[in-house]
């Protein structure tokens, strides 16, 4: 019965053979399991005549060759995501473009991403101010980071400042963003790809894998704005934004002072970090474990230009 | 003993075990620098999928060559040891080598795939993303910042 069944679908070759794929990736958890379930349905494809030996061997090798888990999606792929994920956050929130602003934080931010685990992205770390009272602060996977007025005055100093970026750095640099996508989202795209890798993608292979991207869109973007990363994900970023404090210069303490000004602010109903953040004293304790106290203070040179940068806000 | 032990070691150089490994750029700009460190003075620049030989390693960074010749040290993000395959239509992404050994430039999600999305969703507006990208400080101000700071130098 089964073998009528598999025969049936396998009528159009190369759909027969996607479809097939698909379903067996679908089932797939790992990257392993998808290699060797891509395989089996090969194999089974070439033994009802679906398609030849070197067919599935193409198949096979391009299947290992796209993305199977987030951690096989190219620096390219995370780039566009990124650009999508930050232009999904600018359709709630508007820019605001002051030059000086937005000069001076992408100053501060540069800097910092160059003393992190992953200096480099494909399209490199860039910052903007959204124009919002919320205290919030978004990272779009690749380096896109967008931070809301509101958060920014919050800090009452560079270093403070800096603490922010970090975090929002530490969340870039640990593929926080990717990790929010799915399981079996990628399966779709993957299984098109596999097949037409060689080629410019056809109508309705693009459709797949553009329902696949729009999906893993709205998988990020959801975390981002609305149900946030696990408590375990903020620590991390936290763990992150320390040890790139530390080889910037800054005061790693800083970020404990911020989550200590977040705390006089935070009110658990609103609907911006206090919905998708852990509560600062959970943070503080975090970070306490590892030795970090609060600081408060900063070099003089450093608060001169924050007071400069930040007076229009 | 020694002796063994030296026809050994000309034996796995021989071999190629010792050999220089070949890395791509898997970013789309990258810049190499004389020292191990973003504070360094560029010698020369990189772009995706270009090949250089890793000469040595150090706390991140890679010394590497170019096939011109040009030498510099580039944070080990910004490399893959994977070939990347810049055409869809090459050899290597039809018949070629596992996702070990290749990665697909522009395939999956990729410039295409953004441009059908937009189509899809008519509100959706790249201006300001694009914007964004265009803010970069350059290497020099970004010394002259940490410097000015009294931060890392």
């Amino acid at each position: 019965m089964k073998e009528i069944a598999m025969k049936n679908i396998l009528k159009n070759k190369w759909i027969g053979t996607a479809a097939l794929v698909a379903a067996l990736a679908w089932l797939a958890t790992g990257c392993d399991t998808v290699n060797q379930l891509t395989e089996l349905g090969t194999g089974i494809a070439v033994a009802s005549g679906a398609i030849n030996t070197n067919q599935a061997a193409s198949i096979n090798r391009t299947t290992q060759a796209v993305a199977k888990t987030f951690q096989d999606i190219t620096p390219e792929q995370e780039y566009y995501i990124g650009r999508t994920v930050a232009a999904t956050v600018l359709l709630g929130y508007k820019p605001q473009p002051a030059e000086d602003l937005n000069g001076y934080l992408n100053q501060v931010g540069q800097a910092l991403a160059q003393f992190s685990a992953r200096p480099e992205t494909f399209g490199g770390y860039h910052f903007m101010v959204l124009d919002s009272d919320e205290i919030n602060a978004f990272a779009a996977p690749g380096g896109l980071i967008l931070a809301t007025r509101g958060l920014l005055k919050c800090c009452k100093n560079e270093d403070e400042l800096a603490s922010v970026l970090a975090h929002e750095i530490g969340h870039v640099e640990k593929l926080h963003g990717l990790r929010a996508i799915r399981t079996g989202r990628l399966n779709s795209a993957l299984t098109v790809l596999a097949v037409e890798a060689g080629k410019n993608l056809g109508g309705e292979q693009l459709a797949e894998v553009t329902k696949a991207f729009d999906e893993s869109i709205n998988d990020i973007a959801t975390t981002l704005m609305n149900s946030g990363y696990s408590r375990k994900l903020e620590f991390e970023a936290d763990a992150a934004a320390i040890a790139i404090l530390k080889k910037a210069g800054y005061q790693p303490g800083a970020l404990v002072a911020m989550l200590e000004n977040m705390a006089k602010n935070w009110d658990s109903s609103r609907k911006d970090f206090a919905a998708t953040h852990p509560a600062p004293a959970d943070r503080i304790q975090e970070l306490q474990k590892s030795g970090v106290a609060s600081s408060v203070a900063s070099a003089p040179a450093r608060q001169q230009r924050f007071l400069a940068a930040t007076k229009s806000l | 003993m020694k002796k063994w032990i030296l026809m050994g070691c000309a034996a796995l150089v021989a071999s190629g075990a010792w050999a220089a490994k070949e890395m791509s750029v898997q970013v789309r700009d990258g810049q190499l620098r004389n020292r191990a460190s973003f504070l360094g003075t560029v010698t020369g620049t990189v772009a995706y999928g270009d090949r250089v030989t890793v000469n040595q390693t150090m706390a991140g960074w890679c010394e590497v060559a170019k096939a011109d010749g040009t030498t510099g040290w580039i944070h080990e993000s910004a490399l893959t040891p994977k070939r990347v395959v810049l055409s869809s239509g090459a050899a290597d992404a039809r018949t070629g080598a596992s996702g070990e050994e290749v990665a697909l430039a522009g395939k999956g999600f990729s410039k295409e795939v953004e441009a059908e999305y937009k189509k899809q969703n008519k509100d959706i507006d790249y201006t300001w993303v694009d914007w964004m990208g265009k803010q970069t400080v350059p290497s020099s101000q970004l010394v002259q910042f940490l410097k000015q700071g009294d931060l890392a130098q």
